[in-house]
């Protein structure tokens, strides 16, 4: 566990999470905005660099799109959308797609395996693959389609907002390679006024009068926050949803059918016992012996 | 036993306990995932990883060895007119009051409940457990076939439990001289009378 970051909570663990509560640290966040995001893929390069992982095979979907989808040795990738907006207008939609470090991160609460998800008093919500199971759950519990499967180690990866650099109070290594400035970092509380302010300039100097913040309540609010030029159709960017909530099944699963199975294998481990106690076994007399 | 009766062969026997162990280990191995507190199983049983590797692979074993039980007691557990008579009495087995119940013949009506119920939450739990095992075979857009099949898994498992509870309580401490039958396969004609009569009369001739 990096440095100096307080762990908030911990998938599959009885009890409290260590240290929880002991020392408050400041929310961190992660801001794109997606109005200035030119496509350079600096940020994905930036991402292998410091997390050291190897170049893999792409593949060519008819876009400028490095592959379709994150991978597990693949964090970080900037999702191109051609967008026909309302009016008639031809629009490309660039969106730097990655872990959303959710508030509420339904890959922690579907999480069996202790201490395999851990999330930090900051926001970080970051994969201890030595303690991972390979169950993928998490892909389960994840509204955001993020947490990816290594085959050959059965183990699951996904984007750790350089939990290393920021515990040692540096940004993440994608802001840093970022040219346009589209890509900030800061704490939580900082970067929602950022992308306030930046929102309100587009709605009153350009033509995106619906500009917003994308920072789903559903999940708690992320610390991966987004300017959108239209904030009614987050859809558009490579699928981004609109309203992201833990799946429901997900908390069935782990809520009220939990509490009802243990209720009732330890009902019917005491009622056998009650049964025993009230009739005792049944006994065959041996006649005529 | 001098002039006992056997009730079952020793393929029997062996049926029943390889179902028996397999079962108990995907018990086991599913309980350590289901909630934290129990997670401690699964490291006695070699580490979570290993368990997560074995669990689905028994879990196979175990409907196989089902579906091979089926096989061998599928006539034996049809459920009979003789049954339903019985299974309106259901309340005095409960309360020992066994000499009032009607004649019965291989497996009374709850242990043919006990096998359908195993058949029938065995099979759920393969359909939805080999969705648990591979879903990174499944795109995105079947993202609801994972939370259906999940809830299944738990739930199935739930009602196999509540069913293996009552099966090992009878089995073992309520009713005297099961339990030597599974081991040894025999009973003594008394015990085959006063449980299964008709069985009884069927083997014994009389
Ligand atoms: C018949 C074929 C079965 C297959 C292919 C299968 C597969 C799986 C898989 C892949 C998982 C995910 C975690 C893990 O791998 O351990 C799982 C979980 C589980 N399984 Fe099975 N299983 C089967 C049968 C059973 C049976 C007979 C039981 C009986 C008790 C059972 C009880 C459970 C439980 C309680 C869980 C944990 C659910 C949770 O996480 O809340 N499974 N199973
Ligand atoms: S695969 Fe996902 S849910 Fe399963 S143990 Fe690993 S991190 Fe947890
Ligand atoms: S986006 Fe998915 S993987 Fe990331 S914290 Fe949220 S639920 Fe977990």
């Amino acid at each position: 566990m990096p440095g100096n970051l307080r762990v908030q909570a911990i998938s599959g663990h009885s009890g409290a999470a260590p240290g929880s509560g002991a020392q408050r640290q400041e929310r961190v966040a992660k801001l794109i905005d997606t109005t200035t995001c030119i496509g350079c893929k600096a940020c994905e390069v930036a991402c292998l660099e410091w997390n050291d992982l190897p170049f893999r095979e792409t593949a060519f979907d008819n876009t400028y799109q490095t592959m379709p989808q994150t991978a597990w040795n693949y964090w970080n990738l900037i999702k191109f959308n051609e967008h026909t907006a309302a009016d008639g207008s031809f629009h490309w939609l660039m969106r730097k797609d990655q872990c959303m470090h959710c508030a509420d991160p339904g890959c922690l609460a579907a999480c069996p395996a202790d201490n395999a998800i851990v999330q930090y008093q900051n926001g970080i919500v970051d994969f201890q693959q030595e303690y991972c199971i390979g169950c993928q759950y998490c892909v389960t519990g994840c509204p955001f389609n993020i947490p990816r499967f290594n085959p050959a180690t059965k183990k699951m990866f996904k984007c750790t907002l350089c939990t290393d650099r920021v515990s040692q109070g540096l940004e993440p290594a994608c802001i840093k390679a970022c040219p346009t400035g589209c890509l900030h970092f800061g704490t939580k509380e900082d970067m929602t006024a950022l992308a306030q302010t930046r929102a309100q300039q587009l709605r009153q100097h350009t033509a995106h009068t619906n500009a917003g913040v994308y920072d789903p309540a559903g999940v708690g609010g992320t610390s991966v926050i987004y300017v959108l030029h239209d904030i009614a159709n987050p859809e558009a960017y490579g699928g981004l949803p609109a309203n992201p909530r833990v799946p429901w099944a997900v908390r069935l699963w782990k809520g009220p059918l939990k509490w009802l199975g243990n209720v009732a294998m330890i009902g019917g481990l005491i009622g056998v016992t009650l049964h025993y106690l009230r009739f005792g076994p049944k006994k065959v007399e041996e006649h005529g012996k | 036993m001098e002039n006992s009766i056997l009730r079952y062969s020793l393929v029997e026997r062996v049926m029943h306990w390889i179902a028996a162990v397999t079962y108990c280990y995907v018990l086991l191995t599913g309980l350590a995932f289901y909630s934290p507190h129990l997670y401690w199983i699964a490291m006695v049983l070699g580490g979570a990883p290993t368990s997560r590797f074995w669990h689905p692979w028994i879990a196979v074993t175990f409907f196989g060895v089902l579906l091979w039980m089926l096989r061998t007691w599928a006539a034996d557990m049809r459920i009979t007119s003789v049954d339903r008579a019985w299974g309106k009495q259901m309340k005095r087995y409960i309360e020992n009051d066994d000499e009032a119940l009607p004649p019965i013949d291989r497996f009374n009506l709850g242990q043919k409940y006990f096998f359908w119920a195993m058949l029938f939450a065995g099979f759920v739990l393969l359909v939805s457990g080999t969705v648990l095992w591979i879903p990174e075979k499944l795109p995105w857009s079947l993202r609801d076939v994972r939370y259906i099949a999940v809830l299944l898994h738990v739930s199935s498992a739930l009602l196999t439990i509540g069913a293996f509870i009552i099966h090992v309580y009878m089995g073992t401490a309520m009713v005297r001289g099961g339990f030597t039958s599974i081991i040894r396969g025999e009973v003594s004609p008394a015990w085959a009378k006063m449980h299964h009569r008709l069985w009884y009369q069927r083997v014994a001739g009389k």
